[in-house]
């Protein structure tokens, strides 16, 4: 898989408004294809805001995200949809599963727009969750899941497209230091696996971890 | 085929979407379903009675002419029969008795008839249901009416007209001829009217002209005019009625623009998730536009099997006090079953398509949700 690439991207909220806020100002910025990166800084240096440019959930204000050498960020809409939806897989700090659904339900749903034979989504779906050692819940709904076990579910859902790079915002800021290693392992196969990983964290325990091959420091929407 | 998974896909999502969000969804298919229940009962109904009648006029005389004096429908000579023999086409020439009676007692209008195919005994009368009903008499009773010089005459009831009969014959009186003159005081040797029955109905106009030159104080009716009448008065009792519900549907319009334009903050995030996952925009458009779909399709078919019950099983019992009845009384008779194809695509259309329209820019603009809500 090819290298992101960022060129002088900025992000403001509540642009030519009293309240104007630069989120993320003027980041140049390579990451590895095959690596693990984290970004880390204080709350609010704009770290959530640079994986939503990155990961095409949103557009840079100004400057450019390139993915394998070329500019994502002029596409239109359904461009960045379709690498959401192939290249991409999220893992968000609130996990963000969908409540009334089963674990089972959750993991095939982003697939359910390239219309997949229903028995090969279903077995590929159990094969995550098998390996995540959530085969047993599969059948559950979401909201009687475990912190460590949402996680696992979001892990297997952000996995159903089998992405090259793999985004998690925060992933241990509501898991004990134990589930936390767990994490890092599961992280650890992903870029055996030849994946890109991109985290945030501000959490020594990842920062510091020994798997980890990057750390990129941010304050006030810049890298330091 | 990729493109039927995909649609399969989206319509498992949305239906246990809205069983989610069992409370608002069932609130909406309630309101729906009586907008369909009210307009297909109306269609149904008004339909059904105006093939009732037309089944009636299709047994009635090609020409009717009635004397006409100063302007008034007045009684006809029976010399006038004479002349009108002698028109070429015309097949057979009958004398008709029949005339209006209210009945202050209950309140309604009769019409008395001397029937042409059928000798009844002097002395005794044959029935409409309705009237049976309104006056509590069956066959051998004896009903009495106050007719000419403010004398009481008693008839025996001889028979009540069955059920099915029409609509018309609810409020019939049928008695013989020699009663009929007594009672309505009218002399030997006039007739209330004169039927024609033409042999070719392409004749009928010209047999009509030929009746007014032989005839000049006399008015011929054709049944195509009489046809027409019907048709307007229905229509026209039809027509208000859909006013009246065309205010529903606009209210309705505005419940569903509402209930769709109020995305709950959960359901917002609901369709951020699934943009962040990767569905697009146009994927969550097609996943609203099925659930508005399955909707519309649910609420059509259970308000519509409902108002066919409604109006073929109870004989239309919220609609009839509104619809029917130039009559005072209410014919309490069963109307044929009968669904054209054409007016189920119009209510179709009339009741999904103002859904649909009022659901579009609010449904979009929740398509368009940017994913990365979600973040935060
Ligand atoms: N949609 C938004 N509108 C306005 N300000 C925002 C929005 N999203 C983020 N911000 C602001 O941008 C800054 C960076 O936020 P964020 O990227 O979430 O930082 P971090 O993830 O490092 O804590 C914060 O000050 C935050 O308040
Ligand atoms: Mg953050």
């Amino acid at each position: 898989m090819s290298a992101i690439e960022l060129y002088a991207v900025r992000k403001a909220f509540n642009e030519g408004r009293p309240n104007e806020f630069l989120a993320v100002d003027g980041v140049d910025l390579e990451i590895e294809p095959g690596r693990i990166t984290v970004l880390t800084g204080p709350s609010g240096s704009g770290k959530t805001t640079l994986l939503t440019l990155i990961g095409c959930l949103a557009r840079p204000t100004e400057g450019r995200v390139h993915l394998g050498g070329e500019s994502v960020s002029g596409l239109p809409e359904r461009f960045l949809t379709e690498l959401r939806r192939r290249t991409f897989g999220f893992v968000f700090q609130q996990f963000n599963l969908i409540r009334g659904l089963s674990v089972l339900e959750n993991v095939m749903l982003p697939a359910y727009p390239l219309g997949p034979h229903y028995s090969t989504l279903h077995g590929r779906a159990m094969e995550l969750l098998t390996h995540l050692r959530l085969g047993h819940r599969a059948e559950a709904r979401v909201e009687w899941l475990s912190g460590g076990e949402a996680q696992r579910a979001a892990i297997a859902r952000a996995l159903i497209n089998d992405p090259s790079v793999v985004i998690a915002d925060e992933p241990t800021a509501n898991l004990d230091s134990h589930l936390s290693a767990a994490f890092l392992d599961i992280v650890a196969e992903l870029r055996s696996q030849g994946r890109t990983v991109l985290l945030t964290s501000h959490d020594p325990l990842i920062t510091g971890a020994g798997v980890v091959d990057r750390v990129v420091a941010m304050r006030d929407g810049r890298v330091v | 085929m990729h493109w039927f998974a995909k649609q399969r896909y989206l319509i498992d999502y949305t239906v246990a979407a809205m069983l989610r969000r069992r409370a608002k969804n069932v609130g909406l298919l309630a309101v729906y379903t009586t907008i369909v229940f009210l307009l297909a009962s109306v269609m149904l109904y008004s339909n059904a009675l105006k093939q009732e009648a037309s089944v009636l006029l299709k047994e009635a005389p090609e020409l009717v002419v009635q004397r006409m004096v100063a302007g008034r429908h007045d009684l006809i000579p029976a010399d006038y029969l004479e002349p009108l023999r002698g028109i070429r086409g015309v097949r057979r020439l009958e004398g008709r008795l029949w005339g209006y009676f209210y009945d202050s007692t209950v309140n309604a209008n009769y019409t008395f008839m001397v029937p042409p195919e059928r000798d009844i005994d002097p002395g005794s009368i044959v029935i409409g249901d309705a009237i049976a009903r309104a006056r509590g008499s069956e066959t051998g009773d004896v009903l009495a009416f106050r007719g000419a010089g403010e004398t009481l005459y008693p008839f025996r009831v001889a028979e009540v007209l069955p059920h099915e009969s029409a609509i018309v014959a609810a409020d019939l009186v049928l008695l013989s001829e020699a009663d009929f003159r007594g009672f309505f005081g009218i002399p030997p040797g006039k007739f209330t009217d004169i039927t024609l029955t033409v042999a070719n109905p392409k004749e009928v106009r010209t047999v009509a002209e030929k009746v007014v030159s032989a005839l000049p104080d006399t008015r011929p009716i054709l049944r195509e005019e009489m046809q027409r009448t019907y048709a307007s008065l229905f229509d026209w009792r039809e027509g208000m009625v859909l006013v009246l519900l065309a205010g529903a549907l606009l209210a309705f319009a505005i419940l569903a623009w509402e209930k769709a334009s109020g995305l709950s903050a959960d359901e917002r995030r609901e369709i951020g998730i699934l943009k962040a996952v990767g569905w697009g925009t146009g994927d969550v458009l097609k996943m609203k536009l099925w659930e508005g779909g399955l909707l519309s399709m649910l609420a059509f078919l259970l308000g519509f099997t409902l108002a066919y019950w409604h109006v073929f099983g109870t004989s239309a019992a919220l609609l009839a006090p509104a619809l029917k009845g130039w009559a005072v009384l209410y014919p309490n008779f069963e109307l044929t079953p009968a669904v054209d194809g054409l007016q189920l695509t119009s209510l179709f259309v009339i009741t999904v398509f103002p859904y649909t329209a009022s659901t579009l820019v609010p449904v979009w603009r929740a398509a368009v949700t940017h994913p990365d809500v979600v973040m935060r």
